[in-house]
């Protein structure tokens, strides 16, 4: 999986350049064997594992969308839940008209990137904390106006239609398969958008917008693409949660539009680490247990969530995953590039430092 | 008539919707912190104003200037702590934390004073009564006195911003930190204090609503701080007395838009909100300059 090109530069002496300081192949096996593994589920254990697997798989393909928005492209958006909302009437409304829910499951991802366009337009020229509030407002807006159209539910919502007749047990495989595609679907563009020449550009914006605009990169272009990826990734997660939960049910205060699905994504990157794929792998993975132990305990969970992600935020700023990161230097999705000094070989597993400071222009940018 | 009075309640509300916004507005021009937790800390302070009468069994008068007290106290020790360890590091981090103190202040009322909604009750049958003018119009003297209270504060933080000490050093830190810091002002505690003023409002914003209508824990995210936004955007960013004109626009138009159809009341608001923003994005006041 390691991309190696040979980069000639100023200096006589050729330079490699590799995406990771070690070989990525295991990491790609592995990925691969973890999400065959994950695949069979439904055939090894009982469908209440599955069921909460579900949850999870939900979370995680919303964080990873999350992380790519505020992580890659500087973007805080807080009004998330739009497109997840969106996402689950854009398969109710099919289902209504005899479509299987589960086909219309890439239309949900379709509508809600396509509804990214129009808002894009809207907040594109709001700057953080003002696009993080305007985004918020869009979907309570958007909330409001499903709401108005009583054909879908209006303010009550509807059951979803398109399972009568069908097992159970099949019906709670093909959810979690539904959910399992969706979520390797979701890390594995951001992995290879990541890759791709947006990558290169999202980097060149972190680092520094002014420079980039003067290189001439298409600061604008990059971000609404991102946005709409990111829309549309929340939109086929809101779609998995219709099939999930059988209905849908709209309103800010615990349905589809609430503001605690922005809570859960962001909270889950912040906690796994901003800015990394990983983090929202790992963050995901700490909703689930905090949400499993706490979950006789009401809102608890969330405070919990929240505290925790603030604490992150101030002391731990690349989250649990930078820390894993610092200690062991790995990478299961690299996406950055790695310069080697001249002379410098890949070294077998074990007894590697970290690189000496100054050796060559030995560094990681991810 | 019933179009004069939706369009004379809408200017009414339109004080309540200004009280909303000038705090975030302030914080927001003085610290370039934009306080996602806002609403939820406007519903604090309604709960606090509930529990100290409770508790008491104080006048509600006199609990007002407890519970703006009791607000600007946290308002310090939030900004000083909290507050302050997040903007120095970044806008990022800022916009995460206080988006985490929404989440945990909503969700911790939620747990420990349930969804209930609750008012603030006043024991005054001046706050409870109404007066009419002509036929058909009916203004209650509850939302006259937040009209009032509402353009005293924005005179207050006019004065206080213009001519008190306090007021020039933080105009002095928001045109430029390190000169003031080099001036001998010490930034951090001029955060505080601005903090402090910011959420003294927030204090009278959450009473007043609490007095309006009833809060519940969801209040401050569904309402208060959407509405503090729109109201700021259309009005102008950074404008003190735009809060008032982008407050009263909103108010209106909900009015209006209630006129038509009880349950377009919030949308007709939004969709002015959205209209602002694409054809006025510097807000109803500001000048083109400050765009």
């Amino acid at each position: 999986m390691s991309v190696t090109t040979d980069a000639t530069v100023r200096s006589e002496e050729n330079l490699r350049v590799t995406r990771s300081r070690r070989n990525v192949a295991w990491t790609g096996i592995g990925a691969l064997v973890v999400v065959v593994v994950l695949a069979l589920f439904p055939y090894l254990v009982y469908s209440g594992t599955t069921a909460i697997m579900v949850q999870g798989l939900i979370v995680l393909t919303l964080a990873s969308m999350w992380n790519l928005l505020a992580g890659y492209a500087g973007l805080v958006s807080v009004g998330q839940q739009a497109f997840f909302g969106l996402g689950a009437y854009f398969v109710l409304i099919p289902a209504t008209h005899g479509l299987s829910p589960f086909l219309a499951l890439p239309i949900a991802a379709v509508g809600a990137g396509v509804a990214a366009f129009p808002l894009w337009w809207l907040v594109s020229r709001l700057r953080t904390g003002y696009f993080a509030i305007a985004t918020w407002v869009l979907a309570a807006a958007i909330a409001l106006f499903i709401e108005q159209i009583q054909s879908i539910g209006g303010g009550t919502g509807m059951p979803l239609p398109g399972f009568a007749g069908m097992d159970p047990t099949l019906l709670a495989a093909y959810t979690y398969w539904a959910a399992l595609v969706v979520a390797v679907l979701a890390i594995a563009g951001v992995y290879f958008l990541l890759r791709s020449r947006l990558g290169l550009v999202l980097t060149a914006i972190r680092d520094d917008e002014t420079a980039a605009r003067t290189s001439g990169v298409r600061v604008g272009v990059a971000r609404l693409l991102v946005f709409v990826v990111a829309a549309a990734g929340c939109g086929a997660a809101g779609g998995v949660l219709a099939i999930d939960q059988l209905q849908v049910v709209p309103g800010t205060s615990g349905g589809v539009f609430s503001v605690q699905w922005t809570a859960i994504m962001a909270f889950a990157v912040i906690i796994g680490g901003l800015g990394t794929i990983e983090g929202p792998i790992i963050g995901t993975a700490v909703y689930m247990i905090l949400e499993q132990t706490l979950q006789s305990y009401n809102a608890w969970y969330l405070i919990i969530l929240g505290l925790v992600a603030i604490a992150i935020a101030l002391f731990a700023r690349r989250g649990l995953w930078g820390l894993l990161d610092d200690r062991f230097n790995i990478r299961l999705f690299p996406v950055g590039y790695y310069l080697w000094s001249p002379g410098e070989r890949r070294r077998r597993q074990g007894g590697q430092g970290r690189p000496a400071k100054g050796a060559g222009a030995a560094g990681v940018a991810s | 008539m019933s179009w004069v009075n939706a369009i004379v309640q809408g200017i009414l509300t339109g004080g309540l919707y200004a009280l909303f916004a000038c705090g975030l507005s302030l914080m927001f021009g003085v610290m370039k912190v934009v306080n996602l937790a806002h609403g939820d800390l406007a519903t604090v302070a309604a709960y606090i104003g509930i529990g100290v009468i409770a508790i008491s069994h104080i006048p509600f008068l006199w609990s007002v200037p407890i519970v703006v007290l009791i607000m600007a106290v946290l308002g310090y020790a939030l900004q000083r702590s909290l507050l302050q360890a997040a903007i120095t590091r970044g806008e990022l981090t800022t916009l995460i934390v206080t988006f985490g103190l929404s989440i945990v202040i909503e969700n911790g009322l939620l747990q420990f004073f349930t969804a209930n909604n609750r008012g603030i009750g006043t024991g005054s049958s001046l706050i409870s009564s109404s007066f009419s003018i002509g036929a058909g119009l009916q203004i209650a003297w509850l939302n006259v006195v937040i009209f009032a209270l509402a353009v005293v504060v924005l005179l207050g933080l006019q004065y206080f911003l213009s001519s008190s000490k306090y007021g020039r050093l933080i105009r002095a830190v928001a045109d430029d930190r390190e000169a003031a810091q080099l001036s001998g002002a010490d930034y951090r505690h001029v955060f505080g204090i601005c903090a402090a003023v910011a959420f003294g409002t927030v204090a009278l914003a959450g009473i007043s609503y609490g007095m309006t209508t009833v809060v519940s824990p969801t209040t401050g995210t569904d309402t208060i701080l959407l509405f503090a936004f729109a109201a700021v955007v259309i009005g102008g960013l950074g404008s003190l007395w735009g809060t008032l004109v982008g407050g009263i626009v909103l108010g209106v138009a909900q009015q209006i838009g209630a006129q038509i159809n009880i349950s377009y009341e919030l949308l007709a608001g939004y969709l002015v909100f959205l209209a602002v923003l694409v054809v006025r994005p510097q807000g109803l006041t500001a000048r083109r300059s400050q765009s």
